[in-house]
């Protein structure tokens, strides 16, 4: 691996690396089991070239601050090798990079890309055509748009072909230009499509040091493998699916199509080494080996039991891959026989599910980090595994715990050269966020004396789905506009009624209606917040209501004080009281 | 050669089919993800049954966006 701390930023490393480890396999792109690409880094870097000298003939990384928007450029792209492409050519040419989430709808990408300011975007046709055909499109004014995957006769609407677009950089060396520690690498949006985007700057430093800390406890060498199947633009798979192996010269597996059967099927191919899911996709895995585990014969399943018992007992102090390999092949041949640990996190995962992989000889590397910390601040190292905690903090990382109480229970803040620059373009969240140097997390959490984070629940008013999705009940109010109420509030029901918990997390609409509602009145708007609720995406949708018959408290701009409005529900009404929708 | 109704037709009847939903809750301009109240898994499951019926490949990143049952129909016909 190379030692990072030489390095002033990312381009600089990777640069390295790539000559490095020139001869190595780095990119495997493979679709239905049909390989499509395999790249070694020598190859990546004769791709990546012409992809960055056409971005820099197009303005890319010339103006003289980099953090000009005419610097930043974003990718709107699923998993695949270009998507690493793009992320190299953007960085090497002196680029800030914004990442964006796939999965978003159209609308979404365009508020990002307004926020962000980027004046390039490298995307695919299918994404592209979402955006063109969005509200809003007419507005978004780039430099210039790549996108891949179109069709001979696609529509482009002012978008160039990704061949057409690398062939203007071929035969031309681009411009190298390297950064300062401090300056911008990548501008990283946490959440916030509705209201108030959060686009956390991060910088070089935060994304060498994090990787330096990561690294230490799960390296990475060539040989790895790692199944890139969370989306790219996550904290977690830029750093362990890209940065990560990368600097260590390993392999990175994109899947095209990620249906089960193809999973299944490249772990084996491929021999993965190390693989990162969020808590819902493992607990669909642990669903389907239970399922399989009961179809044995009772004589079978008393043998397997007594197998994985002995597992257990043998690999208490540390995982021993060798032997768990040998004492359960049938289990570990359907992973492929190499894997050696599944990173999870994103999400609140279930200590059960954690130890069931673990007593099968797959450990599970779970871990606690947030988008403004760059990836992880704490996670297990398995010296030994623990599954009812999120690990210890990452070497060169701080974390206490903030006015405790009796139970030694408060807010988890982060001091460390992974803690993000700032909130763009927004002083005042950030100032509340990063205080005297320490990210206040808003998560509440406890350290036991050996130094583990337990996290207990949440001190701010926001959910996280068991799919890994921050969502601020903020974001989903916009759904709910126009209802036939005198006013409304949606909160997470964990920040009105605390809850020493972090799974299954709802969301909780609070109604007052016009003064003195009929019982009609009431079923009317019963009927209408369920039709709201079911045109929503599942994730989005709010648990319950509440009918709350008092003016909401509001501040001299009448923004609702729902601090306040939290306290004063949770002293006058239990939990029981939400209606369900 | 099937028109692009008829793909759209048979999209609905086994959507209906293979999520237990009654046929005439289902329209064309539908979003299927809460019309038939799937997750994102249960949305590969879906498109993995359509390139059963229909006998083609349906990449996931073609589909990326796509809500309603008349795109997804749109989609389908141009690789039939």
């Amino acid at each position: 691996m190379l030692d990072l701390r030489q390095y002033q930023s990312l381009q600089e490393a990777l640069r390295d690396a790539l000559e490095t480890f020139r001869n190595h396999v780095c990119l495997i792109e493979s679709d239905r089991g049909r390989e499509r690409h395999r790249l070694t880094y020598g190859q990546f870097r004769e791709q990546a070239q012409p992809l960055a000298r056409a971005l820099q003939d197009a303005g890319l990384g010339a103006e003289p601050d980099p953090t000009a928007p005419a610097n930043r450029a974003a990718i709107l792209m699923t998993n695949q090798s270009r998507w690493l492409l793009a992320a190299y050519a953007i960085h090497s040419s002196g680029g800030v990079l914004v990442p964006l989430d796939y999965k978003l709808t159209g609308r979404e990408q365009l508020a990002l890309l307004a926020h962000s300011q980027a004046r390039y975007l490298i995307t695919e046709w299918f994404l592209w055509q979402q955006i063109t055909r969005s509200e809003g499109f007419a507005d978004f004014r780039p430099r210039c748009v790549v996108v891949t995957d179109a069709p001979a006769d696609a529509e482009l609407c002012g978008a160039v072909r990704w061949e057409e677009f690398v062939a203007r950089g071929a035969g031309r060396e681009p411009v190298f230009r390297p950064r300062r520690r401090s300056d911008w690498a990548c501008i990283v949006y946490s959440s916030g499509t509705g209201g108030r985007p959060k686009g956390c700057v991060l910088t070089h430093d935060n994304y060498l040091e994090q990787c330096w800390s990561l690294t230490r406890w799960y390296p990475f060498w060539p040989g790895v493998r790692y199944l890139s199947i969370l989306p790219t633009n996550h904290a977690i798979d830029f750093m362990v699916g890209y940065i990560g192996p990368f600097v260590c010269g390993a392999a990175v597996v994109h899947l095209r199509t990620l249906r089960p059967e193809f999973v299944r099927e490249a772990f084996v191919t491929y021999r993965i080494t190390y693989v990162s899911l969020v808590p819902m996709v493992l607990k669909n895995l642990e669903r389907g080996l239970r399922q399989r585990l009961q179809e044995l014969s009772p004589l079978q399943r008393r043998l397997f039991a007594g197998l994985v018992g002995l597992n257990r007992a043998l690999t208490r102090d540390r995982p021993r891959p060798w032997l768990s390999r040998r004492l359960l092949p049938s289990i570990h041949r359907a992973f492929g026989g190499e894997l050696r640990a599944i990173i999870v996190g994103g999400a609140f995962s279930d200590p059960q599910t954690l130890q069931f992989f673990y007593d099968l000889g797959i450990p599970v590397a779970n871990g606690y980090g947030l988008t403004e910390a760059c990836t992880a601040v704490t996670v297990n190292n398995l010296k030994p595994f623990r599954a009812d905690t999120v690990g210890q903090p990452l070497p060169g990382v701080e974390v206490r715990i903030v006015d405790p109480d009796a139970d030694g229970i408060g807010e988890v803040a982060v001091r460390g050269r992974n803690v993000m620059s700032h909130y763009l373009n927004d002083p005042e969240l950030t100032a509340e966020t990063i205080r005297d140097g320490w990210l206040y997390t808003g998560d509440l959490g406890r350290l036991d004396p050996d130094g583990h984070l337990r996290l207990f629940g949440r001190k701010k008013n926001m959910i996280v789905t068991a799919g890994g999705k921050n969502i601020y009940p903020e974001d989903v109010e916009a759904f709910f506009e126009g209802l036939p109420v005198k006013e409304f509030c949606i909160f997470a029901a964990n920040y009105i009624w605390p809850a020493r918990t972090l799974g299954d997390e709802q969301l909780v609409l609070v109604v007052r209606p016009e003064p003195e509602p009929e019982q009609t009145g009431r079923e009317a708007l019963h009927r209408e917040l369920a039709a709201r609720n079911r045109r929503l995406l599942d994730y989005k949708r709010v648990h319950g209501y509440l009918v709350w018959t008092h003016d909401f408290p509001r501040t001299v701009s009448m923004k609702i004080k729902r601090d306040v409005l939290a306290a004063e529900i949770r002293a006058a009404v239990e939990r029981s009281a939400v209606v369900p929708l | 050669m099937r028109t692009v109704e008829q793909t759209l037709e048979e999209i609905l009847n086994l959507a209906a089919e293979h999520f237990r939903v009654p046929r005439g809750q289902l329209s064309p301009d539908d979003d299927f993800f809460k019309a038939l109240r799937l997750d994102s898994l249960q949305a590969l499951e879906l498109l993995t049954r359509l390139e059963q019926h229909f006998g083609v490949e349906l990449p996931d990143y073609e589909f990326q966006g796509v809500t309603d049952f008349r795109t997804l129909a749109d989609r389908i016909q141009a690789r039939l």
